[in-house]
């Protein structure tokens, strides 16, 4: 019996890989558009003309722990060694709605990102930095409607106006409850509430991207590339569904919509993925919304991380790890880079190292020609050929998704996040039994010797005078205006009315995160999670 | 304890930590061995996962901590086992654990720690040795 001379090549989210691609499987797998130009429907090769020739792209790590003033020194050492943009990291108890004196909160204030209780937190995080310079954007799902007020108040206080303001705010609850986990409410006034955040930012801050749809975590907790852009954009889809009905156009709204994609993996198989994504979405909104604008077609990005590739073993690699999952990146089109950090498996990142991703980052775009041309790998028979392949399999994930009621649907029922955890398992017990190949986990290991991580403290001192910061503001700011605050408030959740604006009076009342989500948690209800294997 | 009877086991996510893929991992890998397993889900406070684990009658109690808060968390959960009057219950705990932090947490009860990518091999071995000794 003769056995193969070549070894099949099968990526993770099952496409097989051909020794040699020529002109031919690129015809066989031509599907409607072609790549277009840059700049141009259907956008396969960059969202922008020129893309890094005439801006490079947005260096954005995340970053926050402690207090506001802790959390700022980071953004100023950050800013000073060349980042152009920030992404705020915000503790757990804020993330999920509570105050630092909440009992749920012990331990965890200002552990895995800067505590907020109210508007000054708010202002001292931001003192001094110029916010038209310096775009920001903010890791908040759960309590994005008070995080979301907050920054705009203190925007406003700072003299911008909302109409010139730019910035992200993370707000994909969907995919909280896939993965990740910073879910208050239950599905249905979650998905009102992201809503309202849309809805408020089409009429009053125009420049502000009020989600970003991430496909990141849904990768991070398990998906491959396939159903990381499927599950990602099936998402997408369901906000601007819901959002249509009440009455915007989709033009009004749907450039505001930005994406969060993951990039550890096969090089090729991620830049075929967001080639492909970047195609399918622009067809989506074009042909199935009906929308006109190009801005709404444009699949814009920061694709980062990947967590998910970092090991614990042999901290250094992911250094390199990081290094190439850069170039994938900037080999992608993203319009926003992050990196996690080489030390990231452990602990909250040093300043050592936040510094070294930030400086992969400028070696690409200023020592390695990354920016030099537009869509570099564009018009290679193999990328061309899996681009298509990527862009077919990812419309029959989401073909599959819509069969079984929606995304809505699925997640509510915990299909997704079971079909997901399922595909974690199989990885990992591969990775266990080394029929995945991990560098330093199951191949080129090593016995460990001391690991050269330096873990960042968590200071107790931090979170007592956070509290005692939040008791203070309690006992100053007059009680009257914020329990009316709070009341109209109530009354708007109630009614079905958008809530952001008289969440914008409360957090200028001084109400807390805690007090703002309390309110909204008596009329909403508090989510329950499905546990389904 | 009787040797045949299947192995309970509690796998709880303390706090406000949403990292829940290794403790859903370690649920299924469990389950696979033979074991029951009850998983709270996320955001349970140390009384509520103390008094799971009395109504469920479980053997094992196992944590899954990444978000760094695992001394604190261990620390909450002893005191309400003990307010329960099950503190002998056998606790484990896998997630982000410093190899530093290992010593406090054995010191508060914790027979074992799993660090992350632990094979799902030795946790079950250690469940079922433990347990049927």
């Amino acid at each position: 019996m003769s056995t193969s001379p070549v070894q099949k090549v099968v990526w993770e989210s099952g496409l097989e890989v051909l020794p040699l691609y020529t002109q031919e499987q690129v015809e066989q797998s031509q599907l409607e558009d072609g790549i277009g130009l840059p700049g141009q429907f259907p956008f396969t090769r960059g969202i922008h003309s020129l893309m890094y020739r005439k801006q490079p792209w947005t260096m954005r790590q995340y970053s926050g722990f402690g207090t506001a003033k802790e959390t700022r020194e980071r953004f100023l050492y950050l800013i000073a060694n060349g980042q152009t943009g920030l992404n705020v990291a915000f503790d757990l108890p804020t993330q999920c709605g509570l105050d630092s004196d909440d009992e749920m909160a012990c331990g965890e204030v200002g552990r895995v990102g800067m505590a907020v209780d109210t508007l000054s937190d708010m202002e001292e995080a931001f003192d001094g930095i110029d916010l038209k310079k310096i775009t920001v954007s903010l890791t908040i799902n759960g309590a994005a409607v008070p995080i979301m007020a907050m920054y705009f108040a203190m925007a406003e206080k700072r003299g911008y106006s909302l109409h010139e303001l730019r910035g992200t705010a993370q707000n994909d609850i969907l995919k909280e409850f896939i993965g990740r986990g910073t879910w208050i409410f239950p599905v249905e006034p979650s998905m009102r509430l992201v809503g309202d955040t849309i809805e408020f930012c089409a009429k009053h801050v125009p420049h502000y991207s009020p989600v970003s749809v991430c496909g990141y975590h849904i990768r991070e907790s398990g998906a491959t590339p396939v159903q990381e852009m499927a599950y990602g954009l099936s998402i997408a889809k369901a906000y601007i569904d819901h959002v249509k009905h009440r009455g915007l156009s989709v033009d009004d709204f749907a450039g505001g919509l930005s994406f969060n994609f993951n990039i550890h993996g096969n090089i090729w198989e991620q830049v075929a993925k967001f080639r492909a994504g970047r195609r399918l979405w622009a067809k989506i909104l074009k042909n199935e919304y009906g929308a006109t604008s190009p801005r709404s077609m444009q699949l814009r990005m920061i694709a980062g991380g990947g967590g998910g590739g970092l090991t614990i073993q042999q901290p250094e690699n992911n250094i390199v790890r990081g290094a190439y999952y850069a170039l994938i990146s900037a080999l992608s089109g993203t319009q926003t880079m992050a990196l996690c950090s080489y030390d990231e498996a452990y602990t909250i990142p040093s300043e050592h190292a936040a510094r070294l991703s930030l400086r992969t980052m400028q070696i690409l775009m200023h020592e390695m020609g990354l920016c030099d041309t537009v869509d570099p790998l564009g018009g290679s028979y193999f990328i061309e050929t899996m681009t298509n392949e990527m862009e077919s399999h990812i419309v029959k994930a989401m073909a599959e998704v819509a069969a079984q009621g929606g995304i809505v649907r699925a997640i509510s029922d915990g299909r997704v996040q079971a079909a997901v955890n399922r595909q974690a398992y199989e990885r990992e017990r591969k990775i266990q039994s080394g029929e995945i190949p991990k560098v330093g986990v199951n191949c080129f290991v090593e016995e460990e010797a001391e690991r050269p991580v330096e873990l960042h403290p968590y200071r107790d001192e931090e979170a007592r005078r956070q509290v005692e910061r939040l008791r203070a503001i309690r006992e100053r700011r007059n009680e009257g205006s914020v329990f009316a605050s709070l009341d109209a408030l109530r009354r708007d959740a109630q009614a079905g009315k958008n809530v952001m604006p008289a969440t914008m009076n409360a957090v200028k009342q001084c109400a807390s995160v805690g007090e703002i989500c309390n309110v909204l948690r008596e009329v909403f209800g508090s989510y329950r999670e499905p546990v389904r294997f | 304890m009787t040797t045949n009877r299947v192995i309970r086991v509690l796998i709880a996510k303390p706090g406000l930590d949403g990292h829940d893929v290794g403790a859903k991992l370690v649920c299924r890998a469990l389950m696979q061995a033979g074991m029951e397993v009850i998983y709270t889900g996320l955001r349970f406070s140390a009384r509520a996962i103390a008094l799971t684990a009395l109504q469920e009658d479980v053997d094992v109690i196992g944590l899954s901590i990444l978000s760094g808060a695992h001394l604190q968390h261990v620390q909450a959960l002893r005191e309400q086992l003990l307010v329960t009057g099950i503190a002998d219950k056998l606790i484990v705990v896998g997630g982000n654990i410093p190899k530093q932090d290992i010593e406090a947490l054995c010191s508060m009860g914790v027979r074992r720690v799993f660090p992350t990518g632990t094979p799902f091999g030795d946790i079950v071995d250690f469940i079922r040795q433990e347990v049927q000794k």
